[in-house]
């Protein structure tokens, strides 16, 4: 919402400074974006007189000038035509900022005499777009004198040209302060002036509106009120000056006078209106719903389809506006238009909303309609136009035709001063709370304060507690301690979740990986690679790449990938921790700790350490982060885990069926179509797959140590190639589960001398006597029931 | 015997290496030694000889051990000086795992995450999360966001598709953290104390901008808390959180889901077009906020009647630039490696109130 200082002034009788106004403004709610004075720009330009100009004895154009100005006698090169001894010019002295030209003026030599200075032109000062010459003041205007401030000239002999204008962002509560009158009001609230007390207006109708007015029943509902009359006679010409250079000011076009005059109305009341041609309307004027299908062209030149229950305005030859959002171009007013019918109405905001939006139309009367205009103010605005109109086009007014009422708004609730303090938590004495409500215009009866009509949010006893405080600033707010919620040491806060989150995050980073946090959505085809389907997309997606839920985090992962290899940054280890999502419903969504290694462990180093990175670099950080969550170390490897993993390279560390993590070699389908250079590694681990831990408390078991001696036996069997270690291992700790302590695999290889498909496994097992040191048969007998078991489990024999 | 002292020591003294001194070892001291044998010969003499030969043999012999004892270390000692003359090592090569690709980085958000939850734990309040996929009765309606009204426009929400014969109201991202005020109150009743941190949504992408956020809300209820109390605990929070002291001054404003509500700045400077955080006399909006409105309370089944409190919310993500001068927001969510490593922390440098945040 923009506005002009003297616009302002209109409504509000104050003394306070531009800078004081502004604060006040931004501490009200009505916060200030921009302010834009163009006096201050205008400032250093002074007025000077012309005192000699004689040509320029290198260039037939150019005039050598000897100008008075505020700093003495200067001279100035001047190219324009009406340069000419005894003019009142304005002056850039040098080191001035000229805007229109974006030029900082500097002491030259033009053709080879000095100048010291311009005399600009309007263009150049942005007053307007004139250029044929430089300024030329009347010669006996007030504040003319040399040395004076050009913007002091404007202030005193064209106040619209300097009129500062502000811009205030208004929140959706607040359609009051959509006109300049609902700002002037709050201001005076603060105490920074007094709101000008306006006389209602009538304007007496010389004769019977010729077009009638009706709303149908089922329309009332969304369409409570129409005003209407005709002004015959017109002059539709261009508007007075002071009427278009305000609405310049705000950023708006001047049209001609019946157009600027309902813009004006828009802008300072808050009190949209329409104007028709009454001579292009046909017949009485009905205000109904649509029934689908019915088209008019607005005055925006767009064709627009009617829905079913839109509110349409039509004559004898159908819609010729769309209620309360745009009127139609065939009935719109013109140079030419003598009589013209003026409307004046109230619209519910929710049906506003929603034909708005449907149409796509933004336009300042949907803005303010479904906002919520002042419903007790439709006839009164239309008659303050009707006067506007009168005085500017001329013309007669008929009689006021009238449909429908001003909806009832008459509530009240109660006051309470006290309530105040405590919600507050601010001293603000309860006559001051009366006195800031009744500036507001609330009417005060006892401890009830009924809302006036152009406060549309107030609605509850909250809504007056923001008011007071609001007027009282909230500035002044002193902190108060607050408690902690019991005595002493706090307790701690996080959940078990919350905590693995954080401590799978820390030993990721630990393992030395990168964390990113990458968006929530991705393209479709990288969703659809990890199992994502429709349940997953975005109705309004801000672009293609950014369409679907990611379903796991390992998408976002490789995508991360592949910018970075497009960047040369080919060794990557990252991880994120976050959702990945299962559906499209609330709680769709689990939350995972997904990392992925691509290239190497690090770049080539003369220690030779860096190595490619495999799958056993994912399992590694699978198995770090679970163990560092509390997972049990009693976990099983499970294959036949989900498509875009290698279907060979890939294991899922699992609790009975319950899966805790997957670890493995992505899919090469999944690596190209995601465009990562692979191969490429992974791990996924879901934390709340878990068990909570059983123990309570933070004693740990107890410690058995044993005194005896352990003994480390090695064996290796030959096996078929697809055996899996973990059988191996299972049996072999099997084989005595009280002596086994330990059983780790040192040695793998494949070779010619084991045969085709075979290979070879070979594994240490510790062994922990509990209570008298082993002897050599003993030993024996373990060993021999350690390869029987391994081999009844593999199928394989030891190797000898 | 004096001549014997004399032979042996000057041997052992011009002995250069260890099997030089061992030979002298056993010529002089060994089985077969002179001195072994002299010292045989001591039976054979008379009492008085002998007490005077005796402990003089022994001297002899004791002072024959300690001097080889003392050349073998000097032998050892010139031994390995010249071993360490030849010894030397490029110690300017680089160290093994080089620094760098070996430091694992945690994210700017997680770690302020972390701290925002460090510094408000220690004031009481829990840490309550929720959907990222909101129904919008819970994203708009209980928050007093009824349909239709313009405030569900401004948050340029993304939402879900349907089904083709779905016709519930579709999902949305959740646009704010302020859903899982509800949830928790639901869950949890008066009093409460908790912070909602999260990532939230919005149609929007510039600059300052992007379609995914962190957003941290926070909600105190009690029977008499009030939005001096609210001052109080975001002025201790910013200060702990930038670590000086910083004030906020408090602006009225609106939001459909407290009453009175109002926009906070905190104190900064903006010399030379860096922010300065508790300095200076200018202001930065940093959050919304104030006191939950009567129907949310009502929303979220606690009565109004009875309790009442403060909510605000604020960006995580914008707190991370704040405090930590990293410029660009749309960076956080690019996993340029490079910026990961520059912006990103250590994974032992876990926030804490004792160390500072």
């Amino acid at each position: 919402m923009k506005f002009t200082l003297s616009w302002l002034k209109d409504h509000l009788d104050t003394d306070a400074s531009l800078d004081t106004i502004a604060e006040a403004l931004t501490d009200l709610g009505l916060e200030v974006e921009d302010i834009s004075d163009p006096a201050a720009r205008l400032r250093p330009f002074t007025i000077g007189r012309v005192l000699a100009a004689e040509p320029h004895p290198d260039a037939d154009r150019l005039r050598v000038c000897r100008v008075a100005t505020a700093a003495g006698e200067s001279q100035i090169i001047c190219g324009a035509p009406n340069a000419r001894a005894g003019i009142t010019v304005v002056v850039a002295a040098p080191g001035t900022y000229v805007p229109g030209i974006d030029t900082t003026i500097q002491i030259g030599r033009i053709r080879g005499v000095e100048s010291h200075g311009m005399m600009a032109s309007e263009r150049e000062l942005e007053l307007s777009d004139e250029h044929e010459g430089i300024i030329e003041l009347p010669e006996e205007s007030a504040a003319s004198e040399v040395g004076t401030s050009f913007a002091d000239w404007l202030a005193a002999n064209r106040p619209g040209a300097v009129d500062p204008v502000i811009e205030i962002a208004i929140t959706p509560n607040r359609p009051d302060a959509l006109g300049v009158r609902g700002i002037a009001r709050d201001l005076a609230a603060r105490g920074l002036g007094r709101l000008k007390h306006r006389d209602p207006v009538t304007v007496e109708g010389a004769f019977p509106c010729p077009i009638g007015v009706s709303i149908d029943d089922d329309a009332l509902d969304d369409a409570p009120h129409f005003t209407g009359r005709l002004i015959r006679g017109v002059v539709n010409g261009p508007s007075p000056r002071w009427l278009q250079e305000r609405l310049k000011a705000i950023g708006l076009r001047p049209i001609s006078a019946l157009v600027d005059i309902t813009n004006f109305f828009t802008f300072d009341a808050n009190r949209p209106l329409h104007v028709f041609d009454a001579a292009k309307v046909s017949g009485d004027l009905r205000v109904h719903r649509a029934e689908g299908g019915e088209t008019l062209r607005a005055l925006d030149e767009r064709d627009y389809t009617l829905a079913p229950g839109m509110i349409a305005i039509s004559d004898a030859n159908g819609p010729e506006s769309i209620a309360g959002i745009m009127g139609g171009a065939p009935t719109g007013v013109g140079e030419d238009t003598t009589d013209v019918f003026l409307e004046s109405a109230y619209w519910t905001p929710v049906r506003i909303a929603q034909t708005g939006r449907a149409l796509k139309i933004n336009s300042d009367a949907r803005y303010r309609f479904e906002r919520g205009v002042d419903p007790a103010f439709t006839r009164a605005g239309l008659e303050e136009a009707t006067r506007m109109i009168l005085d500017l086009c001329g013309g007669e007014a008929s009689d006021v035709v009238e449909a429908g009422a001003a909806p009832d708004h008459a509530r009240r609730y109660r006051l309470d001063t006290d309530r105040v303090q405590s919600l507050v938590g601010m001293e603000i004495d309860p006559a001051t709370q009366r006195a800031s409500l009744e500036a507001l215009g609330f009417a005060l009866d006892g401890d009830m304060a009924a809302v006036p009509s152009w406060r549309p949010d107030v609605q509850g006893e909250a809504d007056l507690v923001e008011e007071v405080a609001r007027i009282a600033s909230l500035t002044r707010l002193a902190p108060r301690a607050l408690p902690r919620p019991r005595p002493g040491v706090p307790a701690p806060i996080l959940t078990l979740a919350q905590s693995r989150e954080q401590t799978a995050r820390r030993s990721c980073a630990a393992l030395g990986m990168n964390e990113v946090v990458s968006y929530a959505f991705v393209d479709r085809a990288s969703a659809e690679l990890f199992g994502g389907d429709a349940a997953l997309a975005l109705e309004n997606p801000i672009s293609q790449d950014l369409s679907h839920l990611r379903p796991s985090l390992l998408t976002g992962l490789l995508l991360a990938a592949a910018r970075n290899q497009k960047r040369g940054q080919s060794d990557l280890a990252l991880f994120e921790v976050g959702a990945g999502f299962t559906g499209g419903e609330p709680g769709d969504q689990r939350t995972e700790a997904a990392g992925l290694f691509v290239g190497a462990t690090g770049p080539k180093d003369l220690h030779g350490t860096a190595r490619p990175r495999d799958a056993f670099d994912a399992k590694a950080a699978a198995e770090a982060v679970l163990a560092a969550i509390g997972a049990p170390a009693n976990a099983q490897i499970r294959r036949d885990g989900e498509a875009w993993w290698h279907p060979g390279r890939h294991g899922q560390i699992s609790l009975g069926k319950k899966v805790l993590a997957v670890f493995g070699e992505l899919h090469p389908r999944v690596l190209r179509a995601m465009d990562v250079k692979g191969p490429a590694v992974g791990f996924v681990v879901w934390p709340d797959a878990v068990p909570a831990p059983r123990r309570k408390g933070a004693a740990r078991a107890r410690l058995d140590l044993s005194d005896l001696q352990p003994v480390e036996r090695d064996f290796a069997f030959v096996l078929d190639a697809r055996t899996e270690a973990q059988t191996v291992v299972a049996a072999a700790q099997g084989a005595d589960k009280a002596l086994v302590a330990d059983v780790r695999v040192f040695d793998r290889f494949e070779g010619a001398s084991l045969g085709e498909g075979k290979i070879s496994l070979a594994i240490a097992v510790r062994l922990q006597p509990q209570t008298a040191t082993l002897t050599e048969p003993e030993i024996e007998a373990v060993s021999a029931k350690i390869v029987t078991k391994v081999e009844a489990a593999t199928g394989g024999t030891l190797r000898r | 015997m004096d001549d014997l002292r004399a032979k042996y020591l000057s041997r052992i003294d011009a002995a250069t290496d260890e099997a030089t001194l061992e030979d002298t070892r056993l010529a002089a001291i060994g089985k077969k030694g002179e001195v072994s044998l002299a010292m045989r010969e001591l039976g054979r003499m008379t009492p008085e000889e002998r007490q005077e030969a005796g402990p003089r043999l022994n001297a002899l012999k004791d002072e024959i051990t300690s001097a080889i004892a003392a050349r073998k270390a000097a032998l050892e000692d010139a031994a390995l000086e010249e071993r360490l003359s030849r010894e030397w090592l490029d110690v300017t090569l680089p160290a093994r795992g080089a620094p760098d690709p070996g430091r694992g980085t945690i994210h700017p958000v997680s770690q302020v995450w972390e701290e925002i939850t460090a510094i408000f734990g220690d004031m009481g309040f829990a840490v309550a999360e929720g959907p990222q996929v909101e129904s919008d009765w819970y994203n708009f309606d209980a928050l007093n966001i009824p349909a239709h009204h313009p405030a569900r426009q401004e948050h340029d929400t993304f939402y879900m598709s349907r089904a083709a014969g779905d016709d519930r109201p579709p999902h949305v991202l959740r646009t704010h953290t302020s859903p899982v005020q509800i949830r928790t109150m639901e869950a949890q009743g008066a009093p409460l104390r908790v912070i909602c941190p999260g990532r939230t949504f919005r149609a929007d992408y510039d600059q300052t901008h992007t379609p995914m956020f962190h957003q941290v809300e926070g909600l105190a209820l009690d029977r008499d808390i009030s939005m001096a109390h609210l001052k109080w605990v975001l002025e201790q929070f910013f200060t702990a959180f930038f670590g000086t002291e910083v004030r906020t001054r408090f602006r009225a404003s609106h939001f459909p889901f407290t009453e009175p509500s109002a926009e906070v700045d905190i104190q900064c400077s903006f010399e030379g077009g860096t922010v300065k955080v508790g300095e200076g006399d200018g202001w930065l909006e940093v959050l919304g906020s104030g006191m939950v409105h009567p129907k949310v309370l009502r929303a979220g089944g606690i009565d109004p009647e009875q309790w009442q409190g403060f909510a605000f919310g604020m960006g995580i993500d914008r707190l991370a630039m704040l405090k930590y001068g990293i410029p660009d927001l749309r960076a956080f969510f690019d996993s340029d490696l490079r910026w990961l490593r520059h912006y990103g922390f250590g994974a032992l440098q876990v926030p804490t109130l004792r160390a500072g945040v």
